[in-house]
């Protein structure tokens, strides 16, 4: 019986400290990141921010799959240099429908936020292939095998049902027509382009990204996915006081 | 000790379930295996078959042989020797391949293969971070922990087989997270790259990882629980924590290797960054300060500086540093108030981290002379130097205007290594110094120069390591920033690559150095292992005091 | 809430608040009470191993 009693006291201490500790280490974490989930003016909706094509998704994957953030931040900074050498600082909306988010801590190679649009297809493709052929001094590893693999497609559509599930705003027929709007996006003869656009948005480009028309590459879906980064909004227009922008 | 009554073999509890478990487990990932169209899930399924095949083998042995026999007398040291090998054979790899890295950035046209894309740096980078964080680091902490909490507590490991199952299964989970890296499957999660089931089967262990450590605190024959058990608790609860709300994904299917953060953009970057920032003050400050609490005092032979001051230390440490992780996101889309609160907190933490800094510095009051004598001192020593700079170099670095120049640097990489290195790697190689010859029943480390020739090289090392960091951090977040006086950048980002070349060759030299004290290190225990048994010490191994009733 | 409200917050109620949780803290910790405990409970890992 005392030692039973005994034994409750040990527990208590132990248990006193593990609640303790959990008190404690929890406050931080409600005070810091619970506001951001309902404070609305965190992510500002804007203009020109779209879901990912089906193509683009499977481009991302490959991105998150090869480690490419590891080297390569997409978060512009509101300082002058970084504008200047990128393009416009990053806005929160645009990482909106990234899950999980490419920010990346450092920038062993450039910043990609603002790549799409900067370099042609080809260019892309050279550089992948092999880095040093176009930049000479560049320390970025070789990717010649993805011109070599087919894009896995079968999972696509399960892919962006898993993303409209956490909220990404992909309709039914976005889904169904999953891999036909990949191949779509890859062929520039497609006449399944038209309905890839409608539903997407009319600056999607049907085109052969690879320079192998015959094939559906995974350096198809990447040189896909680097073209759209930031090319979304259209900052010629976009005002940040706008009230469309303030959604 | 027991004689008169015939030792009729009794194996340990919870091997019997744990087979069965293991059979189960087993069965369910072969159907898995043969189930899935996902080629990485099927190899991950078939590995995970692989390690319940040998499990099973081994526990039938096991409890065959009478290997497996119930020592309730006695403390558990088996599976501590076990923690120490797979630390040190793991901290070889995980630096071996932090070295190959490193050349791979200084030499690209020698250390990449184009037909080998797994080998790529994008594949290793987060092979070598967790292989020094989670297999080293982790297995360290795993192994003292369980000689620590038996010591201080006086009471046997609880839960029978349970700390088997937890060395084992940490074992599986870096086999998984490792060919996952290599074969491509990532969240893409910094410091939390294994896909959803690894995460799954990490949460498993861990939670039997906590309730063995919590089941030996409850089994405790001292009336206080030990600072150093604080400290390893404090770890162990909160990574729990950490692991779980950070790894929140939707997998695209059960049968599939890839899964969606369940969080996106702003609010995936702060979780992700609140698990990171607080994997290094839980994970790698907390838990080795735990070490320090526990394995200076021992060496020194004597108590630590101010006890009191090391539970202010704790829980103003613990309350402080999980405010800090914002400061890795300065400048970016996450609101402001966000970002100043983490550097407030980030500021505010170096006065708990230099208290514990003072506090195992000043346990060495009255022995300073076995710095002399002693290079297992020395580098425990050496250790909480390295603490109290990062613990200061961290805080400066969190300042916003500081920030604008060092992060997305190298000078980031070389704060990490200056903590991982100096800090990490030499606490866990002081504690295993001592440990070793206590696990093995030697009188003393084979050589004591070797011991020498590692501290000198290793140190050598991490500052050649560092300093090309800070060099090439500064100048290439200068280069970056620099105009010309037309008002133009001055220079093309490429250019800020090619001038950091010659200090990526020398962190390469540096990180070798590093290494090559580990595998001496490796050498030394061996032939330590090796040596001939203490007299006496093998009589009575590590007995239990006789139970009071019986 | 804005910013402006939570940074004012955080530097008034905020640091006293932090100010008296340290204080509690480290007064329980230094109580003169508790220096016979603290002294048995520092020796601990000094003790015999295999007692």
């Amino acid at each position: 019986m005392k030692l039973w009693k005994q034994h409750g006291r040990f527990e208590r201490h132990s248990l006193l400290l593990v609640i303790g500790i959990l008190v404690v280490v929890s406050i931080g974490g409600l005070v810091e990141i619970a506001p951001l989930f309902w404070l609305q003016s965190t992510v500002e909706k804007v203009e020109g921010v779209r879901p990912y094509t089906p193509l683009e998704l499977a481009g991302r994957d490959i991105y998150i799959r090869e480690g490419c953030y590891v080297c390569h931040s997409q978060m512009i900074r509101p300082l002058r240099d970084e504008v200047e050498r990128y393009g416009h600082y990053s806005l929160a909306a645009e990482s909106m429908y990234d899950h999980p988010f490419q920010w990346g801590s450092k920038r062993t190679g450039p910043d990609l936020a603002r790549v799409g649009g900067k370099y042609s297809d080809g260019w892309h493709v050279d550089h992948l292939t092999d880095p040093r052929s176009v930049v000479p001094e560049s320390v970025m590893p070789p990717y010649a095998f993805l011109a070599e693999k087919d894009l896995r497609t079968v999972d696509l559509k399960a892919k962006l049902k898993a993303m409209k599930a956490l909220g990404v705003p992909y309709s039914d027929a976005d889904l169904d027509a999953a891999l036909t709007d990949a191949e779509a996006q890859a062929d520039p003869f497609s006449t399944d382009a038209v309905a890839l656009r409608k539903r997407y948005g009319a600056k999607v480009v049907n085109r052969d990204f690879d320079g192998r028309p015959d094939r559906l590459t995974e350096m198809d879906a990447l040189v896909a996915y680097l073209q759209m980064l930031g090319a979304g909004v259209d900052f010629s227009t976009y005002k940040a006081g706008d009230p469309a922008n303030k959604r | 000790m027991s004689t008169a009554i015939p030792d009729r073999y009794r194996p340990t509890p919870g091997a019997a379930l744990l087979l069965t478990l293991t059979v189960i487990g087993g069965l369910v990932m072969t159907v898995a295996a043969g189930l899935t169209d996902d080629p990485l899930f099927r190899l991950h399924s078939l590995i995970f078959v692989a390690a319940a095949v040998l499990g099973g083998f081994a526990l039938t042995a096991g409890l065959g042989s009478e290997l497996l026999r119930d020592e309730p007398d006695r403390y558990m040291d088996g599976v501590i020797r076990a923690g120490v090998i797979a630390t040190m054979f793991w901290g070889a790899v995980g630096m071996l391949v932090g070295v190959v890295i490193a050349a791979q950035i200084s030499f690209p046209t020698i250390f990449y293969f184009p037909e080998a894309g797994w080998l790529n740096f994008g594949r290793l980078r987060p092979l070598h971070t967790s292989g020094v964080i989670f297999a080293f680091g982790g297995n360290a902490l795993i192994a003292t922990s369980f000689w620590v909490v038996q010591r201080t507590c006086r009471a046997r490991l609880a839960g029978g087989i349970a700390p088997w199952f937890v060395f084992w299964g940490y074992q599986l989970f870096i086999v998984l997270a490792a060919t996952g890296y290599l074969a491509g499957i990532t969240q893409s999660r910094e410091y939390a790259e294994p896909e959803w089931y690894v995460d799954i089967w990490l949460t498993i262990v861990w939670v039997a990882y906590l309730l063995v450590f919590l089941g030996t605190i409850w089994k405790r024959k001292e009336p206080h629980i030990y600072v150093a058990n604080w400290f390893y608790l404090a770890f162990i609860v909160t990574v729990a924590l950490l692991h779980v709300i950070n790894n929140l994904a939707l997998p695209v299917g059960l049968l599939n290797s890839r899964s969606y953060s369940l969080f996106a953009g702003v609010q995936d970057a702060l979780t992700q960054w609140w698990y990171g920032h607080n994997a290094v003050g839980f994970f790698l400050t907390a838990g080795f300060l735990g070490m320090m609490y526990y394995f200076v005092p021992k060496r020194v032979d004597r108590p630590v500086y101010s006890y009191r001051l090391s539970i202010v230390h704790f829980w103003s440490l613990i309350f402080i540093y999980i405010w800090a992780g914002p400061h890795h996101l300065h400048y970016t889309a996450l609101p402001q108030w966000a970002q100043t609160l983490g550097m407030t907190f980030s500021i505010m933490l170096w006065m708990p981290s230099w208290g514990g800094m003072i506090n195992g510095l000043m346990t060495l009051s009255g022995a300073w002379d076995k710095l002399r004598t002693d290079p297992v001192v020395r580098m425990m020593v050496v250790a909480i130097a390295f603490y109290g700079m990062a613990t200061f170099e961290g805080p400066i670095m969190s300042i916003r205007a500081v920030n604008a120049l060092s992060h997305y640097t190298d000078w980031t990489i070389g704060h990490v290594h200056s903590g991982a290195l100096g800090w990490v790697g030499f606490i866990s190689f002081g504690a295993i110094y001592c440990l070793v010859p206590w696990l093995w029943k030697k009188d003393r480390i084979w050589s004591n120069a070797l011991i020498e020739w590692h501290f000198w090289i290793a140190t050598t090392g991490i500052l050649l390591y560092i300093c090309a960091m800070w060099v090439s951090g500064i100048m290439e977040g200068l280069m970056w920033r620099a105009y010309t006086p037309e008002g133009y950048l001055a220079y093309s980002f490429i250019e800020t690559v090619s001038a950091k070349h010659i200090e990526n060759i020398i962190r390469t030299v540096g990180g070798l150095m590093f290494l090559s004290g580990t595998l001496i290190m490796i050498y030394n225990l061996w032939r330590t292992v090796r040596m001939p048994s203490v007299q006496g010490a093998e009589a009575t191994p590590a007995a239990l005091p006789a139970p009071v009733a019986a | 809430m804005t910013y402006e409200t939570v940074s004012r917050f955080a530097q008034q109620f905020g640091l006293v608040y932090f100010g008296l949780i340290f204080l509690v803290g480290a007064g329980w910790a230094l109580l003169p009470r508790h220096a016979e405990t603290y002294r048995a409970a520092a020796r601990l890992p000094l003790q015999e191993n295999d007692l």
